[in-house]
């Protein structure tokens, strides 16, 4: 033990690459279940009326959308963190016993928050705030596993070899600092047992805020997490694996820069656009539109930062199914980018609002361009993690094509159920009455959730692929160091 | 003034500060081009490329060698 050489530490990294996989099954699972909830109702009760409770859109409903941000995408973070941390920093894990302990810890800690959240969310406890459905006890939870987080990140920094910051670490920072405000905010509540003095359950809590106020705190949260978990640290894990795989330094670190701090001061002031035409100022709506507008720069600063990092090098994206996901992630996020603040103005939100073009919004942003990054960023550490090449390039390949296929279904279905419905909801005749009533909407629909059900049954039959591929490369032809400079080593 | 006014002041105030500092942070770092330790902002992309433990640092931390 004593003259080898130091080396990198991804012990953890490793730890949380399994939860990633495992966690991103059960998620999209749900997900492509509740799609064809949607298409074909009778599936509501497909274990029988007895057991519907847990069956229900209703009840799964959450169960996706937490499992999916916080597990799945929050542990491809979590992985990526620990694996690019020590990389940028010049400092291996294994310097500090302390910072090994604390990983494993945040490692312990999540996992029993992932217990706790499945089962709490299957039982039918929830706050009913989206994406802070959690009660109290697990609110607590959360705030130790972000604080182990924090003490990693801070942790690494303080006995890093390099003096300065590589602008991924900025970008973790500010996941973490961003999170950690919001949702300790948004999550003020009292526990009404206590309050109460004994009466009801103990597990039931209400938000220290009502009415209007509650669902500014809310959308203030809920874009954020859009912000500091969906867009924020993608771009970190992005602005490494990209260049690293690709070997072409970043087309300009100075725009990276310059996106960060535009990113961070525009965002906070955008999650107006989720409450137009509510009971909330008129003028926060409109600033809520106004600052939508204006996020498509720093968004599109970044997004063409990294399209353009592989200037003259266009071949690669030919050549290699890894970069293929990250170029197409990153159009993705030009994509939802230029989307997102059409929505946000006030006469296309007014069609827009509660249809399936927002849940196009969402899905065309989280499959195109988060899932893909998490991939892709498994994809690349996975044979710097266990030493061996990737087992199969054309698996990789293929789960690609038929990924991006279920993506295209799914937000196209979407955009043509949204505006139809949309248009079908304000549709009058020349006395104003309405044209349609809401079951005319839902026939006419059928069609289309159909197909996203299908579309996302494409993109989880690509990820059984790839959890399929990581898995087997656990056990592929052992590589040298020499292979793993840049582009990964994959067999055939 | 009301305070529902002094806020409305305050944040355009606020904003014309903020934008200004982009727009000077912009131009600070596409005129300048090196930092205040005179390196190139653009050889910071070495961080992730030469990123193996043996390789030498962009910036190394001295006080870090001397321990
Ligand atoms: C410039 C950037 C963006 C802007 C201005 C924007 C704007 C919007 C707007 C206007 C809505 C609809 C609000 C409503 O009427 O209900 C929305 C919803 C949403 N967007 Fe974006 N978007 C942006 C980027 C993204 C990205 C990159 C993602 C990542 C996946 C994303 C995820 C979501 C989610 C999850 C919702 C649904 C929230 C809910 O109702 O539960 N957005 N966005
Ligand atoms: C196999 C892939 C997936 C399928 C089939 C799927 C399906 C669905 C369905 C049916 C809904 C409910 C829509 C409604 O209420 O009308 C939903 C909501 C949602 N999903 Fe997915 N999903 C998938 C993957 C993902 C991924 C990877 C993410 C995030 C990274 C994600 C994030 C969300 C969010 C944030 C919502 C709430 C949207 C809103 O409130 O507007 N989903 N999904």
């Amino acid at each position: 033990m004593e003259n080898r050489p130091l080396e990198y530490d991804y012990t953890v990294a490793k730890l949380f690459m399994f939860m990633t996989i495992v966690l991103g099954v059960v998620g999209m699972l749900i997900g492509v279940i509740l799609a064809f909830e949607l298409a074909f109702p009778g599936l509501n009760t497909m274990l029988g009326s007895g057991v519907a409770e847990y069956t229900s859109f209703g009840r799964l409903r959450p169960l996706h959308t937490d499992s999916i941000i916080f597990g799945f995408v929050l542990s491809g973070i979590f992985t990526s963190w620990y694996y690019i941390g020590q990389r940028v920093l010049k400092v291996s894990m294994s310097e500090s016993k302390f910072l090994m302990f604390i990983g494993k810890l945040h490692f312990g800690l999540y996992a029993v928050g992932v217990v706790a959240i499945v089962a709490s969310l299957l039982l039918g406890y929830t706050t009913s705030k989206e994406y802070a459905e959690f009660e109290w006890p697990i609110d607590i939870v959360v705030v130790l596993i972000w604080v182990l987080f924090g003490i990693s990140i801070f942790g690494l920094i303080g006995i890093r070899r390099e003096k300065s910051l590589y602008i991924s670490i900025w970008y973790f920072i500010a996941n973490f600092l961003g999170v950690a405000m919001l949702y300790v905010f948004n999550n003020m509540e009292i526990p009404t047992y206590f309050a109460s003095g004994g009466h009801g359950d103990i597990l039931h809590s209400v938000s220290m805020y009502a009415g209007t106020n509650d669902a500014m705190v809310q959308w203030w949260y809920g874009h954020n997490a859009v912000a500091f978990v969906l867009t924020v640290p993608i771009i970190a894990i992005m602005y490494y694996f990209l260049p690293k795989e690709s070997g072409q330094a970043i087309y300009s670190y100075k725009l990276s820069l310059l996106s960060f701090w535009g990113l961070m001061f525009v965002y906070l002031w955008a999650g107006g656009h989720h409450l137009i035409y509510s009971t909330v100022p008129d003028w926060v709506q409109s600033m809520g539109s106004v600052f939508s507008v204006v996020l498509i720069l720093p968004s599109w600063g970044s997004a063409i930062n990294m399209l353009l990092t592989m200037k003259g090098e266009w071949q690669q994206v030919a050549a290699s199914p890894l970069i293929k996901f990250m170029i197409l992630a990153s159009t993705f996020y030009m994509f939802s980018t230029l989307e997102g603040p059409i929505q946000a103005i006030k006469s296309v939100n007014a069609i827009a609002h509660f249809t399936d073009w927002i849940v196009g919004h969402v899905h065309d942003g989280a499959l195109g361009w988060v899932g893909f990054v998490v991939i892709a960023a498994i994809y690349h550490m996975a044979p710097r993690v266990f030493k061996r090449e990737i087992y199969s390039k054309s698996l990789m390949s293929t789960q690609f094509w038929i990924q991006t296929l279920g993506i295209v279904l799914y937000f196209t279905s979407m955009w043509i159920a949204g505006i139809t419905q949309g248009m079908m909801w304000r549709a009058h005749d020349e006395f104003g009455n309405l044209a349609y009533s809401f079951i005319d909407t839902v026939t006419v629909l059928h069609p289309y959730y159909a197909i996203r059900g299908v579309g996302g049954l494409l993109y989880l039959v690509g990820f059984l692929m790839f959890a399929y591929n990581i898995y087997k490369t656990m056990s592929a032809r052992p590589v040298e160091e020499y292979e793993l400079q840049n582009a990964s080593p994959m067999g055939a | 003034m009301s305070i529902a006014e002094l806020q409305a002041y305050g944040y355009v105030a606020a904003m014309v500060v903020l934008v200004f500092v982009t727009y000077g942070y912009a131009y600070h770092l596409y005129t300048k081009k090196k930092d205040a330790n005179g390196k190139d902002y653009e050889d910071y992309s070495n961080m992730a490329l030469r990123d193996d433990l043996t390789d030498t640092p962009v910036s190394a931390r001295s006080e870090h060698k001397e321990k």
